[in-house]
């Protein structure tokens, strides 16, 4: 049911916590995967680590142009890009008061413009293929928010509302399009946190944890098998009871 | 019949799913042969991958029928 052997994808930000979970998951049910993402040792050594086939692809997600080759790229490499996970994402917090020009538009530059065009090139190839998975992470705080961080929430409200959009579009063609709103969960990032802010944070989550990097992959091995074929417009809410909606 | 009005009309009667003969000049791909919007930017796509050119967004747009289509690509592969 959740098998992927012969579907191929490509994962931006494939050398993070979140987005190496996931390439590893969808290589484990037998997909081929592309990595993409800026540092290319990193990636090597996600490479290394999946069994079967992987693609290094790095690439600078500020760069349009760059970002609009990556797709191409990609099919060359494996003959087809069948399932794209927009996974790379970034933060620069600050006071909205306090909020320069560069840290909105850098924000919505790679959360948001990157994934308009990865996907905008992807979809061609599924449309033909009549088959297609769009999975994007998005955030509990794209739904309800987060002081510091209105580039960052605005950037992953923003990928929903075009998911939905695009998912109307496509709905026909046999190509799904949803997303993953993961909350907290453990990462390098979280890793820093004093115990303080940890306690802080735990009091938010029913379920008393944070999440897994595992847990986050777990939904895109399944919004991208053919069991969730008739999901789309979605976004899977990975967040331990936090926010129910 | 020309070569490019057989080809234009087996990509468009097989991706509309229309009838040979309803394929007229004037046929109207979205009024009269029954395509949404995803429809035609999908017959743009054949053609572009049919005839190996590539038909850029505003002359996507004025291909609205059979005809316009055909007239385009002699045109583009002229």
């Amino acid at each position: 049911m959740f098998d992927l052997s012969g579907k191929r994808a490509l994962v931006t930000g494939a050398s993070g916590g979140i987005g190496s979970a996931i390439a590893k998951a969808l290589a484990k049910q037998g997909a081929e995967v592309a990595l993409s993402g800026t540092r290319v040792g990193a990636l090597e050594d996600v490479a290394k680590d999946i069994i079967g086939k992987a693609h290094v692809l790095p690439c600078n997600l500020s760069d349009l142009d760059a970002v609009d080759r990556l797709v191409p790229q990609a099919e060359e490499a494996m003959g087809s890009v069948d399932i794209l996970v927009n996974n790379a994402g970034m933060t620069r917090d600050n006071l909205f008061m306090r909020m320069k020009d560069e840290e909105w538009d850098d924000v919505l530059k790679i959360n948001l413009s990157a994934p308009f065009h990865l996907t905008r090139s992807a979809i061609k190839g599924m449309m033909k293929r009549r088959f297609g998975r769009i999975i994007s992470i998005t955030s509990v705080v794209g739904v309800v928010g987060n002081p510091g961080q209105g580039n960052y929430a605005a950037s992953k409200a923003g990928l929903a509302g075009m998911s939905k959009s695009l998912a109307y579009e496509v709905a026909s063609r046999g190509i799904t399009v949803n997303t993953i709103a993961p909350g907290f969960i453990s990462s390098a990032m979280t890793d820093e946190l004093n115990e303080k802010q940890h306690e802080a944070i735990l009091q938010k989550v029913p379920a008393g944890r944070l999440g897994t990097a595992e847990e986050v992959a777990a939904c895109a091995v399944f919004l991208a098998s053919e069991g969730a074929a008739y999901i789309t417009g979605h976004t899977l809410n990975v967040n331990g009871g936090m926010v129910m909606i | 019949m020309s070569d490019i009005e057989d080809r234009v009309r087996k990509i468009v009667v097989e991706h509309l799913n229309v009838e040979a003969d309803k394929v007229t000049e004037k046929a109207s791909f979205m009024d009269d042969l029954g395509a949404d919007s995803l429809d035609q930017v999908e017959l743009v796509m054949a053609f572009e991958e049919e005839f190996g050119v590539e038909i850029p967004d505003d002359a996507a747009e004025s291909i609205q029928t059979f005809g316009d289509a055909v007239a385009f690509l002699t045109k583009a592969t002229a």
